[in-house]
């Protein structure tokens, strides 16, 4: 559906140049919800503008649909973005205008006839559920009804793929809550393929099915959301799930439960989480678990788990007990003071 | 009473024509001024460097001939394009004659009026508009001068009431107005109620335009 392929950008400014992007490929599969994940200053927004060209690469390729958007003249490009939506962190409406304006004219401009324009403006209203504020001004909107003008206005061209430039990121979280499922119902009910970029990782739990998380232009770790929340390599993505599940024990307290034992995190997925695999390890083994902390949340639609476990009792049982809750589909980390000290730095 | 209608007796008829000079003079220059001045200050927002029509050299030569004119006062421009104004209209006299150094004058004012208006827009929903495959002159209309349409009230505003003070200069080439009364009769002749009164006419006027212009405006913008 959507292919980017080596993808390279570099700035050049007046503090020399900067690489945006270094060999970036990424691929977007029909019908899935795609989170690239970054701080500021990652190289995401680039790469999120590169798919449509707003930002032209300097080398690589950009595939939708399998056409290589960067050999197309200015005409026929102009007639591929008609088919990719976006929407903005700013919203970017026309203030000018009202809603119903602000969705209706980009429609005229694209040569539709009046009737085919009201029935789309209609039907997209409705889809994002503002038909009563068609005739309001943006000023007179919440941040939320902004988005979802926007929204509709990306949707009233019909688009195959929707990206979303940190969408949610201006919103409060109750907001932020109800545009996630807004992309949802549209990811589900339109069949509209989605490539968003966020610095948040809720976003990602939330919605998303696959994940990219960048660092310095470059894709650092990538793949289905559960793996990724499940068994994080790269030490950016472990910071990144922790901001979700913070399980920050005082260092002195670990390091005296640490003397008596191994502290862990559990994960726990889907069907894992319903198994009293903690349990069944206490009778078991020659251990005493003792739960520090834990949550349990869903990842898009399943539900995933975490416990901050303490293990008393000797090293080999540990080790053993340990062994058997991998067997049974939980995932198992170790926390050490040397882990957490790279964490903060 | 009757000190008014004598003097109205004695003046009306030269008020009555000078202010209808006046606008005359203001209507037509605007108009050809606005039709210059606009998309010349579009062209300034689009030529610049990482713009939709990014052209160095169009944007430098616009910009370094837009402040050559701007440079010289009113008074000197309409006597230092004397041949010109006489090439084109074929007279450097009268209201015809006093149009072009008008024109010049406010046309490139006006442009960089334009400019700053246009350049408030929001790049982002430029962008929005480009990341729908809208053609570049639609996006001109709709997004740029659409948004900034408010400002561009404000600044033509200005650019009148600027155009009305060039105006009394005009009179030193046979424009007449309400200026050149005022310097005739009221300075050279020392008839200074005509003075007082022109002064209250313009005063007046410019008001009645400053308070019409940002009524227009805030009419206009909507957030």
């Amino acid at each position: 559906m959507l292919e980017l392929k080596n993808i390279t950008k570099t700035f050049t400014g007046k503090q020399g140049s900067i690489h945006a992007l270094k060999d970036v490929s990424l691929s977007v599969n029909q019908g899935e919800i795609y989170g690239v994940i970054g701080y500021s200053g990652a190289g995401k927004s680039t790469l999120i503008r590169c798919v449509n060209l707003l930002e032209k690469p300097d080398s690589g390729s950009v595939k939708v649909n399998g056409v290589d958007l960067t050999t197309l003249t200015p005409g026929k490009l102009r007639e591929a973005r008609s088919h990719i939506g976006m929407i903005f962190q700013g919203f970017n409406l026309l203030k000018t205008a009202t809603v119903y304006d602000n969705i209706a004219i980009p429609l005229k401009l694209t040569g539709l006839d009046k009737k085919e324009v009201k029935s789309r403006v209609n039907k997209y209203l409705e889809i994002v559920g503002l038909s009563e504020k068609q005739n309001a001004y943006p000023a007179e909107l919440s941040g939320g009804q902004k988005q979802r003008v926007a929204i509709a206005r990306a949707l009233s061209h019909e688009p195959e793929v929707l990206l979303s430039d940190e969408a949610t990121s201006a919103l409060d979280p109750d907001t932020t809550e109800a545009i996630l499922d807004l992309l949802l119902k549209i990811n589900k009910e339109l069949g509209i393929t989605i490539l968003l970029i966020t610095h948040e990782m809720n976003v990602i739990q939330r919605i998303c099915d696959c994940v990219a998380v960048m660092e310095n232009g470059e894709i650092i770790e990538e793949g289905r959301t559960k793996d990724i929340f499940t068994s994080p390599q790269h030490s950016t993505t472990k910071r990144f799930v922790n901001s979700l599940f913070s399980h920050d024990i005082p260092d002195d307290l670990l390091e005296e439960l640490s003397e008596s034992g191994q502290v862990a995190t559990l994960s726990f997925f889907g069907e894992s989480s319903g198994d009293p695999a903690l349990a069944l390890v206490t009778k078991k083994y020659d251990i005493f678990p003792n739960i520090l902390s834990g949550n349990i949340t869903r990842l898009k639609d399943e539900a995933f788990g975490q416990l901050l476990v303490h293990f008393k009792g000797d090293t080999a049982e540990i080790n053993k007990a340990i062994q058997f809750l991998q067997e049974k589909q939980v995932h198992v980390e170790g926390v050490t003071l040397n882990e957490r000290h790279q964490r903060i730095s | 009473m009757n000190a008014i209608n004598e003097f109205l007796d004695a003046w009306g008829a030269d008020l009555w024509e000078s202010t209808i000079q006046t606008f005359q003079m203001v209507g037509i220059s605007l108009a050809i001024s606005i039709l210059i001045g606009l998309p010349l200050g579009i062209l300034l927002v689009l030529t610049r460097p990482g713009k939709a029509l990014d052209n160095k050299f169009v944007y430098n030569v616009l910009n370094i001939v837009i402040n050559v004119i701007r440079s010289v006062p009113f008074i000197i421009l309409l006597f230092f394009i004397l041949p010109f104004t006489k090439f084109i209209v074929g007279t450097s006299i009268g209201v015809k004659g006093v149009i072009v150094p008008l024109v010049i004058y406010t046309a490139p004012y006006i442009a960089r009026l334009m400019e700053s208006a246009l350049l408030e827009v929001d790049r982002g929903v430029v962008e929005a508009y480009e990341a729908m495959g809208i053609k570049t002159r639609h996006i001109i209309w709709n997004v740029l001068v659409r948004e900034s349409r408010s400002s561009i009230v404000l600044g033509l505003t200005i650019a009148t009431i600027g155009l009305i003070g060039a105006t009394a200069m005009a009179g030193l080439v046979g424009g007449g107005g309400l200026g050149d009364l005022a310097y005739r009769y009221g300075h050279l002749r020392y008839e200074v109620d005509v003075m007082y009164v022109t002064v209250i006419l313009l005063i007046i006027l410019v008001q009645g335009l400053q308070s019409l212009g940002n009524f227009w405006a805030a009419k206009l913008k909507k957030d």
